[in-house]
């Protein structure tokens, strides 16, 4: 086991992995905009993605593992990566004219992160 | 400029998103050695509730600072996924269901709230 390192310490890491996501996650946005009423794809890839990541990462990580490694990078960069009330808020502009892609989205997204967080998780595993 | 607003919405965000859960979880836990996620469910619904409130905001830091950087961060989707599985695999399928069902039902509620009421 390392060291507890305090939480001035967490935090500070948190904030840095939280940045790095957000950029990176503000970034895929830009790159790939989506219409009023269209798919939001760079939202789903970003989530689902995250979901990945955050499956591989929780498997490898062991209490032998550097106590910041969790809190810099599953809260940090895959919290600050990943979002929800984007999520939400896309699904509630998308319901009243295009209820089909809301409701697509909103299941897709859940379905396919749930799997995504599974399959991280067992590829880490094996 | 919009990367610093990004970035110092994300830098309060994800720290108060940790603190949030932090408090949940030791004020739930009493005793109990698997908690239910209420922490990350918090901060995914408040989040989600502030997000909605920004509906129909057109100034562009407002929206890069408090909506893609501060409700970005401040909610996450990889962790209430991993806590899904999680439940699923230790705590039985009920809690996993019940867990997915507030997130979802609770989260879409209260952007649809926040957009209705701004």
């Amino acid at each position: 086991m390392s060291a507890d390192p305090g939480l001035p310490r967490i935090l500070g890491v948190i904030a840095a992995g939280g940045i790095a996501g957000s950029l990176a996650r503000y970034g895929l946005a830009e790159a790939i905009p989506h219409s009023p009423g269209g798919f939001p794809w760079s939202t789903f890839v970003t989530n689902v993605a995250g979901c990945f990541a955050i499956g591989l990462l929780l498997a490898r990580i062991t209490p032998r593992t550097h106590s910041l490694l969790r809190p810099f990078l599953a809260t940090g960069v895959l919290g600050g990566f990943t979002t929800f009330s984007t999520f939400a808020v896309d699904t509630e502009r998308l319901l009243p004219h295009h209820a089909i892609v809301a409701l697509v989205y909103f299941f897709g997204t859940l379905l396919a992160a749930l799997l995504a967080a599974a399959l991280g998780d067992w590829v880490a595993s094996r | 400029m919009n990367v610093l607003l990004v970035a110092a919405g994300a830098a309060v965000g994800a720290p108060l998103r940790f603190l949030t859960d932090r408090y949940f979880v030791t004020r739930m836990m009493r005793g109990r050695t698997k908690p239910f996620p209420w922490g990350t469910l918090a901060v995914n619904v408040l989040g989600s509730f502030v997000l909605g409130l920004m509906t129909g905001i057109t100034d562009d830091t407002a929206t890069l600072l408090v909506g893609v950087g501060f409700c970005g961060a401040f909610t996450t989707y990889s962790t209430f996924a991993a806590e899904t599985v999680q439940l699923a695999v230790a705590g039985g399928r009920g809690r996993a269901v019940l867990n997915v069902a507030l997130n979802l039902v609770l989260g879409l509620g209260a952007a649809i709230l926040g957009a209705l009421i701004i």
